[in-house]
């Protein structure tokens, strides 16, 4: 019984996802399309997903980002690194299985139209998938994206811009950094977009103040209630944040995309 | 239609359940999934008299059967509770209790004697969270110092007052005994048990905070013992919590001897756990034809009397 309150928006969902099909599209990395009723209709680039493990001794969600979506056919793809006993549960689904989910989560890149970069670096590549079919035929879309060796998700982002590889090994593209990448090819942007390891936002943040680029950053940190409420994967930020009160923003909740003048790296 | 309503130091909960300080912010994120008044109470996270930021990341280790926690309090402070916080809570039909911090004993007197006006039902003092250097556990591990806070707090308290043990100590007896000389009406415990994890690949400690809080399933048997011998020593109803994820796993602490119960670690993996374990006292209670939710508190301390 609620006492005349306001009905709001649930744009957020549980569902009980039906495995349409997972492939394993690098050593050790997976594509799951999922099946939804709502999640799939909802969710924005950058956004990410709570994927529940079947085991009762796993408590936490995990969380994953969104790569694709395909509204049509109520599908939607996370592509994530097996990192452990979770993710390795999550890599023998197949199709016909179901997976316990929640999202859409976060709240995803802000799309506008503006020259730009896209740039992912190694599990971090996967949301830009979605953010370069947002963008296609939007805007110029350059994407930036840096593998340790194996590559995948290539052709999907070939579609949808101009793809710059650059590879820890050299075995393909730049040999070395995204950054290394920029430069070697001499690229510009009015706008940049990234999500990868830290070693490489703060490389894209330093890159983005020295050159005066709007640039946003989406960030990663251990969650548990992947909602806002328990306080666990916070970020520093410059300025005491409206929420909290606090230098600190919730990676799940007010992120996990940031303005890089906002967050402390 | 079975009666669920239970009552601490004279306010009636409509049923058994309210949610752990700390899993549950203070409801906003959680009433997007369910209406807060199918819950008894709502527990906020720990308030103090100014923002605390909390300890640095990363927060929180998944542990095998529960989790390890050392998020350090971080709170929006008072004034910001009171402007935002509660007028939310008080929208629905549910009681509410703050959960108070501090560093010092003046610290918490400060933020009960703000609440003293307010509509807050309920007050926990929170003398038992391990992961900060200052207050916290400092009071929840001496009976002398426990007895003693309680009795300052009580002394600015206009509702009735919960101390919330820690299970970090020898004899859980001997502080809920201290608690009740200085004055408390009602206990809660356990809070959580001080653990390590170790990150074998980069070898270095999961959290940053090295030590944290362990919750969850694992720590279920720890907490049911310990309610049952608090109940055992103490006159004042207890609120009992550790690792409930069911309406099966609340039963066992009321039987226990608890009157309430609290979901915490359990609204991580299912963000409805609070509203299922009520639904799931009431289930239970249709199964064994129980009509007052009364006759399970403390239910298995009868059980052996009569097998005498």
């Amino acid at each position: 019984m609620r006492k005349g309150i306001r009905e709001r928006s649930r744009v957020k969902s549980r569902e009980f996802a039906r495995v349409a099909e997972q492939k394993e599209i690098a050593p050790g990395i997976y594509r799951l399309w999922l099946e939804t009723e709502k999640i799939a209709g909802e969710a924005k680039p950058g956004q990410f997903l709570s994927l529940y493990s079947k085991d009762d001794s796993r408590m936490l969600p995990r969380p994953i980002s969104i790569c694709e979506t395909d509204r049509e056919k109520g599908r939607l793809a996370v592509v994530y690194r097996v990192a452990g006993q979770g993710t390795r549960e999550f890599s023998r689904l197949q199709a016909g299985d179901t997976l316990e989910i929640l999202g859409p989560l976060g709240n995803g890149f802000p799309i506008k139209k503006k020259k730009a970069f896209l740039i992912g670096g190694g599990i971090g590549i996967p949301p830009m998938v979605e953010l370069a079919k947002e963008l296609h035929g939007k805007a110029e879309v350059q994407i930036i994206a840096g593998y340790r060796d194996a590559l995948f998700l290539t052709e999907e982002l070939e579609k949808r811009g101009t793809l710059y590889i650059a590879t820890e090994d050299g075995s393909a593209g730049t040999k070395g950094t995204v950054m290394d990448a920029i430069r070697e090819h001499s690229l510009t942007a009015e706008l940049i977009y990234a999500c990868g390891p830290r070693p490489m936002l703060k490389a894209v943040q330093t890159y983005a103040k020295e050159h005066g680029v709007e640039c946003y950053l989406s960030m990663e940190e251990r969650m548990a209630c992947g909602i806002g409420a328990c306080l666990a994967c916070v970020c520093q930020s410059t300025e005491v944040d409206g929420h909290t009160h606090v230098k600190n923003k919730r990676v799940c909740k007010d992120g996990p995309v940031f303005l890089s003048t906002e967050v402390e790296l | 239609m079975s009666n669920t309503k239970v009552t601490l130091a004279g306010v009636e909960l409509k049923n058994p359940v309210m949610t752990a300080s700390g899993t549950f912010g203070s409801g906003a994120e959680y009433g997007e999934f369910y209406d807060l008044g199918e819950l008894g109470a709502v527990v906020t996270k720990g308030v103090a008299n100014v923002p605390w930021p909390g300890n640095p990341t990363p927060r929180i280790a998944e542990t095998r059967g529960g989790m390890l926690n050392a998020i350090g309090l971080q709170n929006p402070g008072i004034d910001v509770f009171l402007k935002r916080d509660l007028p939310f809570l008080k929208q629905y039909d549910t009681k509410v209790i703050v959960n108070v911090c501090g560093k010092t004993t003046e610290d918490y007197c400060q933020v009960v004697e703000r609440l003293s006006g307010e509509a807050v039902d309920l007050l926990e003092i929170n003398v038992s969270c391990p992961n900060v250097k200052e207050g916290g556990i400092a009071f929840g591990q001496d009976p002398r110092a426990l007895e003693a806070i309680t009795r300052e707090v009580k002394r600015y308290a206009r509702q009735p007052v919960i101390m919330k043990l820690s299970p970090n100590v020898t004899d859980i007896t001997e502080m809920a005994r201290a608690a009740e000389a200085g004055g408390a009406d009602v206990l809660s415990l356990i809070n959580t048990i001080t653990g390590m994890k170790i990150d074998i690949h980069r070898r270095t400690f999961a959290i940053a905070n090295r030590t944290g809080g362990m919750s969850g399933p694992a720590v279920k048997p720890v907490a049911v013992r310990m309610v049952w011998e608090t109940a055992q020593a103490v006159k004042l109803p207890i609120i009992g919590m550790g690792g409930i994820c069911t309406g099966e796993d609340a039963v066992e602490f009321l039987l226990a001897g608890a009157t309430a119960v609290s979901v915490g670690t359990a609204n991580f993996a299912n963000p409805y756990a609070a509203r299922d374990v009520a639904e799931g006292i009431r289930k239970y209670m249709e199964q064994y034809q129980v009509e007052n939710v009364q006759e399970l508190i403390g239910g298995v301390r009868k059980a052996i009397e009569f097998e005498r």
